[in-house]
This record gives structure tokens, C-alpha cells and sequence, in this order.
């Protein structure tokens, strides 16, 4: 159909028509390119976009990462496989649990070691805490990216809590080295779970508050919803996982669908993006994903408590080898759900104490490079709330 | 109806006029698919409605004596499976086709790979170093990678049999 086929209205020709968009189209020649970052604070580290934008309008937008490479995986080939856990704690510096949980657990399925009920139970209850930790962290600095001060100082408030109960267990309040192979760095001190106990009523009616401090917040919402719109459709083209997965409707969780530690045994749902106040999959719906699904892990540490209780105290280091000199041979992709989302490890034994390889498939590193499909056409303040409602840790893209 | 690792195998042979080989005891199903044959095999796997491969997980290279492998992991909601796809690419350049069109997930995997093991991806419409900066020499996953002493004239500290080195002056001009 051309403009020859519509009815114009009185007094506007195909010619004027054609003027006019001459001079609309003229008006968008001029483009400007605009380095946002690698030191900008809303990009959460060290990540540099270079901006073509069009006035406030943006056209194209290339991540470039890197700037945090600290070749993860060429050290790797040079530790023991125990050794390795400590690095994993850098991936993902806000969630170094569930790094641990992930790295260790494929290693274990790869040398058939089997530990006790009771060291599962410990692990799926720090995964959880640390799961909570991370998306305090993320909720946090996201209301201050939109502007929003006071709901980030509310929260790590909350977060601080958990910080020293991890101090306590395992000496470390960021980087834990807790979950080793086949057991744990420390039992539980005593008198911990009572402390874990007393952390739920506590932390259960801030989420509440911070609702209705931040989430259903007018301008906190006119900000984000119906912006940065990921389908599911793209998101599962692009790899997307995690939160920003299930934002866009997606009940794709890896507890749920390959269950792993114990998993099936806890009950959790999956909370998803329904559009509740735009399209669904919009930024909001990815933050709401993440303030649904801490209430869903509290859930999980309080049943890991009530079994925790109850349980005898057992060896939490019976299963770990005495030596990694020699163990079987074979290669093994496994997947967690870490907080980001999926956390993939391909490791390949060839036998000896190191590992012949070990990749690190990060949630971050895919979650980010949807990036370039959502951005154009993006508002250059509006893409500040894109970067965090994909909540991208840097040391986990570049690694 | 329910697919096992065999019939997927059996229906890309057919598919594709050869004969695929399938690495038996392997704790993730694993097919090794010829380089020329990858693309084809990619579009089966992801278009198929059977098998309907839609996400892909992960790329990964491995350097193996005398070459080099990629190892494709797809997953499939469908059939709750997961599949390893292995091309192998041997000589000092090595290239395979790119999948980046059928897979978009692909795109900063396949980049990954080039940067850290020189392997081509052939039809890569952005074909640059990820990780490394852009005018890095070598490829640091190789085994027989030598880091460099210096970059831009910054010492590089660099980890040789024996402890430590570090450079502490710089070169002179």
C-alpha cells in the first residue's frame, strides 16, 4: 500500500506528505555517540555501553565487557579441584553460596561422592539465605538507580543481618569458601539456627514495607512499567535465565525442573511476571520477581530449619576425600539455579588433581547480551532501569 | 511419545545423508556432528518439532591433542533433555560454521571461544575479541599460550614454572 491508496485528508498531497517526511527523516540524521560507563554508577561495575543515540532517543547500544577479566578459567587449569572453590566465590560476588553450591555439586557428580542428608540440608538453607542476601543487593540498588535513597539504606540494613550470621559460620561475610567437596568448611556453631530462627519475623514484614515504600510507589512504577520489554520468546532466544526469565511469564526454575540437593522436597512456587502494571516482561515485572521470590526462599529456610532441629549432629566433613590425586575420568555439564539465574559448570576430568577444563557458563554474561534487541528506541534515562532490572554482576560476565 | 538419544541420532543421520557417531557412557547425551554438517544439524535440532532444541545453554572449546573441540549444549522443554552437539576443528587457524542465526543466545558464546582459543566462527556477523582487548595477542586457553611480558609498555604479571615473575621496570624505548 503506498500514499496513493489513502484517502488524505483535504488539502495534503503525496508531494507535501513526502516534504514532510524529508524533513522528519533529516531531523534524525544526526546521531551521537555517548560512552556510558566502564565507571558509571548505574551500571553496577565496570561496564562500558557505547550509546548511538538520536536526541534523548536511543538507536543502537553495544555493551562492551571485559574490563573485570581475570581469566578464571586459564587459573582453574591450575588448582586442584578443591582449590577452585575459592574462586568461585569471585564469580558472582554478591551470591558466593550459590556459586560454591554449583561448582561443587557438579564436581561431586562427577567423582560419585554422595554426602549425608544433613550436609544437604545446610547447604540448600545457606543457598537460600545467600539467594535473599543477593536480591536485597539488587532490589536495593535498583530504587537507587530510579532515585529512590531511602529503600537501599532499608535494606542493607536487612542484609547486614545476614551478612554476620554468615560471618559467624564461616568467618567471611562476602566471599564464604563454605560449601567445599563433599562437605562443609564448618559445622554449624551453636546456638546459629536459633539466630536463623529469630532472623525470619524479623526480615517477613519488610517485605510489606518495602512494597509499599518503593514497590507500588507512583513514580517508582511510571519509571518502569511498559520499558525494556523482554518477551519470552526473545528471552529464551537469547538465554536468558533466572529472574528475568520467569519476568517475562516463563515457571522455569531449575529447582522445579531438575531438582537438585534435595530440592523436590521443599515446598516453594515459582513467582512470575504477570503484567501488573504494563506488558508483561517489563522492568517492573523482573523486579517484582525478584521481592516475590525472597518471601519464596524464606519459606525454604524455615523448612530447612524445622529439619535442621531435629537432626542428629553429624561429621560434616565424612565425605570429603583425603586425596584429589586421582579420580575418574569424564566430562559433565552441570546447572543450578543461582541467583541471576542459570549457573552452568562444563568440567572435564582427565584424571589428574587439576582440571583439564573448566568453563563457567554465567546467567549475568546471557542475561546481558539481550541487551542490544531491547535497547533501541530506549530513552537514555530509561536505560539505567533497564541495566537494573537485568541485574548484572560484572564479575561474573567477565570473569 | 518419548525420544531417546538413539532415535534423535538415528532421525539427523537421515536428515542429513551421513552417519553421526554417539558417545555412549556419557552422563549428558553427546553427539559428534562433522563441522560441514553443523548448521544443518543446528536447524534440525532447533526447528524439528519433535525435538524443538530451543535453548542453547552454553558453547565451550576444549583443545585436545593434535585439534580442537566445541561442545554446543542445548536443552529441549519438550522433551526435558539435554543434548551436547561435539564439532571437532583441527590447524593453526581453526574455523566451523557460525550458528549465530539459528541460535542468538550463540552470538557472545562463539565470540567468547575466538578470544580465548582463535577458533573462526565462519559467518559471524560481529566477529571481535569479548574478553580480552581487542588488540591482545594470542589465545590464552591454548595450552601451549606464552602471556606476554608487556601490553602497551604495562607490565603483565605473568605466572611461569617456578613461582612468580614479576616485571618491575619497564622496557626501555
Amino acid at each position: 500500500m503506498s500514499i496513493k491508496d489513502i484517502d488524505l485528508p483535504v488539502g495534503l498531497t503525496p508531494e507535501k506528505w513526502y516534504e514532510a517526511v524529508d524533513a522528519i527523516e533529516s531531523v534524525h540524521g544526526e546521531k551521537m555517540v555517548l560512552q556510558m560507563g566502564p565507571q558509571h554508577p548505574a551500571t553496577h561495575g565496570v561496564l562500558r555501553l557505547e550509546l548511538e543515540t538520536d536526541g534523548e532517543l536511543i538507536v543502537k547500544a553495544t555493551p562492551h565487557i571485559g574490563y573485570l577479566h581475570r581469566c578464571f578459567e586459564k587459573v582453574c587449569e591450575n588448582m586442584t579441584w578443591p582449590q577452585v572453590v575459592p574462586y568461585t566465590d569471585r564469580l558472582d560476588y554478591c551470591a558466593s553460596m550459590n556459586n560454591n553450591f554449583g561448582y561443587v555439586l557438579g564436581a561431586e557428580k562427577l567423582f560419585n561422592i554422595e554426602v549425608s542428608e544433613r550436609v544437604q540440608t545446610i547447604r540448600v538453607l545457606v543457598a537460600e539465605m545467600n539467594r535473599v542476601a543477593s536480591h536485597l543487593v539488587a532490589v536495593g540498588t535498583y530504587g537507587l538507580d530510579i532515585g529512590a535513597w531511602t529503600p537501599f539504606l532499608f535494606l542493607f540494613q536487612a542484609r547486614e543481618h545476614l551478612l554476620d550470621l554468615f560471618d559467624e559460620l564461616c568467618g567471611g561475610r562476602l566471599l564464604y569458601n563454605y560449601i567445599w567437596i563433599g562437605g562443609l568448611s564448618h559445622d554449624l556453631p551453636d546456638g546459629w539456627l536459633k539466630k536463623v530462627r529469630e532472623f525470619i519475623p524479623y526480615f517477613a514484614p519488610k517485605i510489606p514495607e518495602l512494597n509499599s515504600l518503593l514497590s507500588y510507589n507512583k513514580i517508582f512504577i511510571e519509571r518502569l512499567a511498559n520499558v525494556g520489554v523482554i518477551p519470552a520468546d526473545l528471552a529464551i532466544r537469547y538465554g536468558v535465565t533466572g529472574p528475568n526469565l520467569r519476568g517475562a511469564g516463563v515457571a522455569w526454575d531449575l529447582r522445579k525442573a531438575e531438582p537438585y540437593s534435595g530440592y523436590e522436597t521443599y515446598e516453594f512456587d515459582i513467582p512470575v511476571g504477570k503484567g501488573e502494571v504494563g506488558t508483561v516482561g517489563d522492568c517492573f515485572d523482573r523486579y517484582m520477581v525478584r521481592v516475590n521470590e525472597m518471601v519464596q526462599s524464606i519459606r525454604i529456610i524455615e523448612q530447612a530449619l524445622d529439619r535442621l532441629e531435629k537432626m542428629e549432629k553429624d561429621d560434616v566433613q565424612a565425605a570429603i576425600p583425603k586425596t584429589f590425586a586421582k579420580v575418574p575420568v569424564g566430562e559433565l555439564y552441570f546447572r543450578t539455579e543461582a541467583t541471576k539465574g542459570e549457573l552452568g559448570f562444563y568440567m572435564i576430568s582427565d584424571g589428574k588433581q587439576k582440571p583439564y577444563r573448566l568453563k563457567c557458563r554465567a546467567p549475568s554474561f546471557c542475561s546481558l547480551s539481550v541487551m542490544k534487541e531491547v535497547s533501541p528506541g530506549l530513552l537514555i534515562a530509561d536505560m539505567v532501569a533497564l541495566i537494573g532490572s537485568l541485574d548484572v554482576v560484572l564479575g561474573e560476565v567477565d570473569r | 511419545m518419548t525420544f531417546t538419544i538413539e532415535d534423535i541420532t538415528a532421525r539427523l543421520s537421515a536428515h542429513l545423508e551421513c552417519a553421526l557417531s554417539l558417545e555412549p557412557n556419557s552422563p549428558v547425551p553427546l553427539i559428534i556432528v562433522p563441522p560441514e554438517q553443523l548448521r544443518a544439524a543446528a536447524n534440525r535440532l532447533r526447528y524439528d518439532h519433535d525435538l524443538w532444541f530451543e535453548h542453547l545453554n552454553c558453547i565451550t572449546g576444549v583443545e585436545r591433542a593434535g585439534g580442537y573441540e566445541i561442545v554446543i549444549t542445548l536443552f529441549s522443554t519438550k522433551l526435558s533433555m539435554m543434548l551436547n552437539i561435539k564439532v571437532k576443528a583441527t590447524g593453526e587457524e581453526p574455523t566451523i560454521p557460525s550458528i549465530t542465526d539459528i541460535f542468538p543466545a550463540a552470538d557472545w558464546h562463539e565470540r567468547e571461544v575466538f578470544d580465548m582459543f582463535g577458533i573462526r566462527f565462519d559467518g559471524h556477523y560481529d566477529h571481535r575479541r569479548i574478553l580480552c582487548a581487542d588488540d591482545w595477542e594470542g589465545y590464552p586457553l591454548r595450552k601451549n599460550y606464552q602471556p606476554p611480558l608487556f601490553f602497551h609498555d604495562i607490565p603483565v604479571t605473568v605466572n611461569v614454572p617456578g613461582g612468580h615473575q614479576i616485571p618491575v621496570t619497564r622496557v626501555p624505548k
